[in-house]
């Protein structure tokens, strides 16, 4: 073909790229940071914005509500609230195994999982089971309102208690 | 010939061996599989015209299609069972494949080909469980996901992606509904067409050592 002459198809003597083979550069290029961008676009689309959850931050009440030395399971926040002589302290209430809810044992005075049987004590220990960690410490403080308020996201050593 | 040039039936092979027919070669494991995986598709197809799959909705659903729906106790009840027997037929497959060395090559590939496809099968069986919105669904895919958040590194945002949140809720059920319905059968039809291609290609089902022309 008469336009595919040697000349057409190398470069100069100056080493630099023919007209033919800097737009192909150029489209790659383009296909590539389209391609860049996609992924980008598309991994931001998936994430979720807002969620359809109970909020992290959790309102649990007045203080009033909790008697001196009880453990009161909140299952919309998923929280146990505890009140003993130190203090008020709140403990996740989500098992560190897999994920099921725990509920609180009256007669054995344990915290225990329904699901691969872990049991915790009531400042969250883990006492027996097969889950790895114990119950975390959650962030607790008083609002405007005077109401307790706990957020889930916020993890605080064992033994922060909340003096009211 | 005639078969190669029909879309429809081209598929159809012009010239297999005799011994690829007896049962007792492939058992005719890999048969089943894809036949149970076409009653898997028109079951499906068939239950979405009566399933919500939204959070309160789906539940209600499965019961309708249970005591309300004509036939729909038969329908749902065979996908549920095809879905358990499909896992069955595709591990037999794989073992029956690897005991028998229908691997070796030239046949590699599509070794390769058929674990990706248990993948999927496997990907189909958990995200489609989830789908009643019952007590069982529920935990499970709790406890599942748990267990994809312990890939190292990634593993949290992972689960926080495949969930569409924190918890398993509304959005987790849309998802797993869009994947089990559409992602998952396109990959895997993709995945049989490239399967059944390969065994074309590499001159037919395996028939043994002996008998083979290799």
């Amino acid at each position: 073909m008469p336009s595919n002459t040697p000349a057409s198809k190398t470069p100069d003597t100056a080493g630099q790229p023919s007209r033919r083979e800097a737009f192909g550069k150029l489209g790659v290029g383009s296909i590539a940071v389209a391609g860049a961008g996609a992924v980008v676009f598309g991994y931001a689309y998936i994430s979720p914005n807002v969620l359809y959850e109970p909020s992290l931050v959790a309102n649990v009440g007045k203080p009033e509500m909790y008697a001196r030395d009880s453990i009161t399971q909140d299952l919309k926040c998923m929280v146990y609230v505890v009140h003993d002589s130190r203090g008020f302290y709140a403990i996740a209430s989500t098992c560190t195994h897999l994920g099921c809810q725990t509920a609180w044992n009256l007669e054995q005075g344990i915290i225990a999982c329904p699901c691969h049987g872990s049991k915790y004590n009531t400042r969250g220990v883990k006492i027996d089971g097969p889950a790895p960690r114990d119950l975390p410490w959650l962030r607790m403080w008083i609002n405007e309102e005077g109401d307790l308020m706990v957020d889930r996201s916020k993890v605080v050593a064992p033994g922060h208690y909340l003096r009211v | 010939m005639a078969v190669r040039q029909n879309f429809l039936l081209h598929p159809i092979s012009v010239r297999v061996r005799r011994r690829a027919l007896d049962v007792a070669v492939t058992w005719y494991l890999g048969t089943l599989s894809f036949g149970v995986f076409l009653i898997l598709v028109v079951t499906g197809i068939l239950l979405m015209l009566y399933y919500h799959p939204s959070v309160p909705q789906a539940y209600t659903d499965m019961k309708d299609l249970e005591f309300v729906v004509s036939g729909g106790l038969f329908l749902r009840s065979l996908h549920r069972w095809s879905g358990h027997a499909m896992v069955l037929l595709v591990f037999a497959h794989m073992f029956k494949v690897f005991y028998r060395g229908a691997y070796r090559p030239p046949r590699e590939f599509n070794w390769v080909i058929g674990v990706m496809l248990l993948i999927v099968t496997l990907l189909l069986s958990y995200t489609g469980y989830l789908l009643p919105w019952d007590q069982l669904a529920f935990w499970a895919i709790t406890v599942g996901s748990s267990i994809m958040s312990s890939v190292p590194l990634v593993g949290d945002q992972m689960r926080f992606l495949m969930l569409g949140g924190n918890t398993v809720n509304a959005n987790a059920l849309l998802r797993f509904y869009v994947l089990h319905c559409v992602i998952l059968p396109v990959a895997a039809a993709l995945l049989i067409g490239i399967h059944f291609w390969r065994i074309r290609k590499d001159g037919g089902l395996y028939i043994g050592h002996e008998a083979s022309d290799e």
